[in-house]
């Protein structure tokens, strides 16, 4: 997986064009507008959270939009809107102008694992959602075939996840997302569990991906360079409840190359986005660590718990006594 | 066209060349199932070994504890002289069936339990209930009201199948990673195909795990219903053999088919698991 052509780990984007240039059918499309009007959302359950409060956001089609904040900011959460998966309580989203009701045909969603089944090859995997679309085999097949070349991984057609890479999966998981010729493609701190060489490299395969495919691209990141690299425009979030609290441009020229990264106009762009991500600077660390140990103290010795990602399922016995769970 | 005709060529006489290699492949096939085969074949000797002391030192007549070579020949003759067989056939269709059904059925309640608090909370008091009190202690009421053939055979073995193969699914179920529900729902998938589609195909390896304990515990429910009345069947000869026929190593032939009926069941069900969920 780290095997990148030479073993300059600045290498550029340009240099992926072979591995990605084996088929052609990829017209660039017109990608999807998408636009979220004044969306508000709480959780309420034992506790209860506001998740968003207020966030517009203007993406013109074929616009690479990051969306950065702190942990718990609700940036999942407003991937999670954008791709119809949550209702919101007040404001609405629409894609190319159609409000957003439920999972969207014209949306793919990468997620930050790459949430692939188990029991089917990497082929059978990205067939999936035509599947569920109801596609014919032929077509599925030659869209499958389209796809796998897309993102290099064609020799794996037949291989089952557990024996890919980390990286490799995440590609069939692009691929997947990618099946049913998504307008505007969602993805959720995609490559976060990737080492830092692998996740420039996998960041300069998505521009490429994207030039390609013309999909608009909504991404959450955690990373500052990640998202300067990749965007057109960065918005950056506050900690809970989750506001828009800036607006940054990135007008860096593309095609861009990872050497790019390291040009002062990136610096300053990236120390733009510090500035407004108001836990991230040196203050606010201490300030916030000062205020947690004395909410600790004034609960009695607990530590607050923050809780994003969802864990997995846990097995279950008869237990009729069980408290109903709270989504 | 001449390309395409060379590599045919080509291809062929790979194919002889590698002919040796495939008689070598066979022939490391067989040394590796010697190797796993041979534990089995020593246990299984000293087991027969150890029998057949405690009857040399023990003295045993025949009518208490035959020999293992006894019960040998009583099982060959049994199987050659048509005894063995319907009373076999006979169990091995109640066995059949009853997992069967109660393996359907414990599927369908499965997804019930596993999908609806309500169902679990509705329906679960009652399957450990009847899983608690012992099949032995119902079945003259079944065989009662189901009388002695086989509806009264299948009714215990699906009643003895239904509660390892309900747990299993529903554990199966409940535990399938809800990040891939959200993964298919992304893609519109309906409750159906998420269903089929994804939590059974995830929760397979536990369904078969259960299923695997029913099989086995199929044999036992024939054996019980037959006991509790009928004409036909193992369990039936093992009453016969014991008493109107005081023929004991005929009882010990009968126990080692069970056993072996047993045995062969579950490897069916492990070949099944493997084939189905082996190389994931």
């Amino acid at each position: 997986m780290t095997a990148a052509p030479g073993s300059d780990p600045r290498f550029d984007a340009s240099s992926l064009a072979p591995v990605l240039a084996t088929t052609s059918p990829f017209v660039p499309g017109p990608g999807a507008g998408v636009r979220v009007d004044d969306v508000s959302l709480t959780f309420r359950g034992t506790r209860t959270v506001t998740a968003l409060e207020g966030i517009s956001l203007d993406i013109a089609p074929r616009e690479v939009v990051a969306l950065i904040g702190p942990n718990g900011c609700g940036k999942s959460t407003l991937l999670r809107v954008l791709a119809g998966l949550i209702a919101t309580d007040r404001g609405s989203v629409a894609i190319d102008g159609r409000p957003v009701t439920g999972p969207d045909p014209a949306v793919g969603l990468v997620f930050q694992e790459p949430r692939l089944l188990a029991w089917r090859t990497v082929e059978q995997n990205v067939r999936f959602p035509m599947e569920l679309a109801g596609w014919s085999a032929a077509r599925e097949e030659a869209r499958a075939s389209d796809l796998l070349g897309l993102v290099g991984l064609r020799e794996f057609a037949r291989a089952k996840p557990s024996t890919l890479s980390g990286g490799t999966r995440q590609r069939v998981s692009i691929a997947r997302a990618l099946a049913l010729e998504p307008a505007a493609l969602l993805l959720d701190e995609p490559f976060s569990a990737l080492d830092a060489l692998t996740r420039e490299r996998f960041n300069a395969e998505l521009l490429n991906l994207w030039q390609r495919t013309g999909t608009t691209i909504v991404l959450v990141t955690h990373s500052i360079p990640e998202a300067v690299f990749l965007a057109d425009r960065v918005v950056v979030l506050s900690p809970r409840p989750g506001r828009v609290v800036a607006e940054v441009r990135v007008d860096l020229p593309r095609p861009r190359r990872l050497a790019d990264l390291d040009t002062a106009s990136v610096s300053s762009i990236g120390a733009e986005i510090r500035a407004h991500l108001v836990d991230t600077t040196d203050d606010a660390i201490a300030l916030a660590e000062t205020r947690a140990a004395l909410a600790a103290a004034v609960a009695g010795g607990r530590p607050p718990v923050a809780r994003e990602e969802t864990a997995p399922g846990t097995p279950a016995w008869f237990d009729p006594f069980r408290p109903e769970d709270d989504r | 066209m001449t390309s395409r005709a060379t590599s045919t060529a080509t291809a062929a006489q790979e194919a002889s060349a590698s002919d040796p290699a495939g008689t070598s492949a066979r022939r490391s096939s067989t040394r590796r199932a010697i190797g796993i085969g041979w534990p089995i074949l020593a246990s299984l000797a000293a087991f027969l070994l150890a029998w057949q002391a405690i009857v040399a030192i023990g003295g045993y007549p025949p009518f208490i504890l035959p020999g293992p070579l006894t019960v040998a020949q009583r099982f060959v003759r049994a199987w050659g002289d048509g005894t063995m067989w319907p009373h076999f056939s006979t169990t091995l269709v109640e066995v059949l069936l009853g997992f069967a059904i109660g393996a359907a059925l414990a599927l369908v309640t499965g997804v019930m339990l596993a999908r609806s608090r309500l169902a679990e909370r509705l329906l679960s008091p009652y399957l450990v209930a009847a899983q608690a009190t012992p099949v032995l202690a119902l079945a003259p009421l079944i065989a009662l009201w189901f009388g002695t053939g086989l509806p009264s055979k299948l009714v215990i073995t699906t009643l003895i199948v239904f509660f390892p193969v309900a747990v299993a699914t529903m554990v199966g179920l409940r535990s399938v990673d809800p990040r891939l529900l959200e993964m298919a729902r992304s893609f519109r998938a309906t409750s159906g195909q998420v269903i089929r589609r994804v939590e059974i195909p995830a929760a397979l390896p536990a369904i078969l795990g259960g299923m695997r304990v029913g099989i086995t515990l199929a044999v036992i429910g024939a054996i019980i219903g037959e006991w509790a009345g009928g004409d036909q069947g193992l369990g039936v000869l093992i009453n016969i053999s014991r008493g109107s026929l005081f023929d004991i190593p005929l009882m010990f032939a009968t126990l080692a088919t069970l056993a072996l009926l047993g045995v062969a069941l579950y490897l069916v069900m492990v070949l099944i698991e493997r084939r189905l969920v082996g190389d994931r």
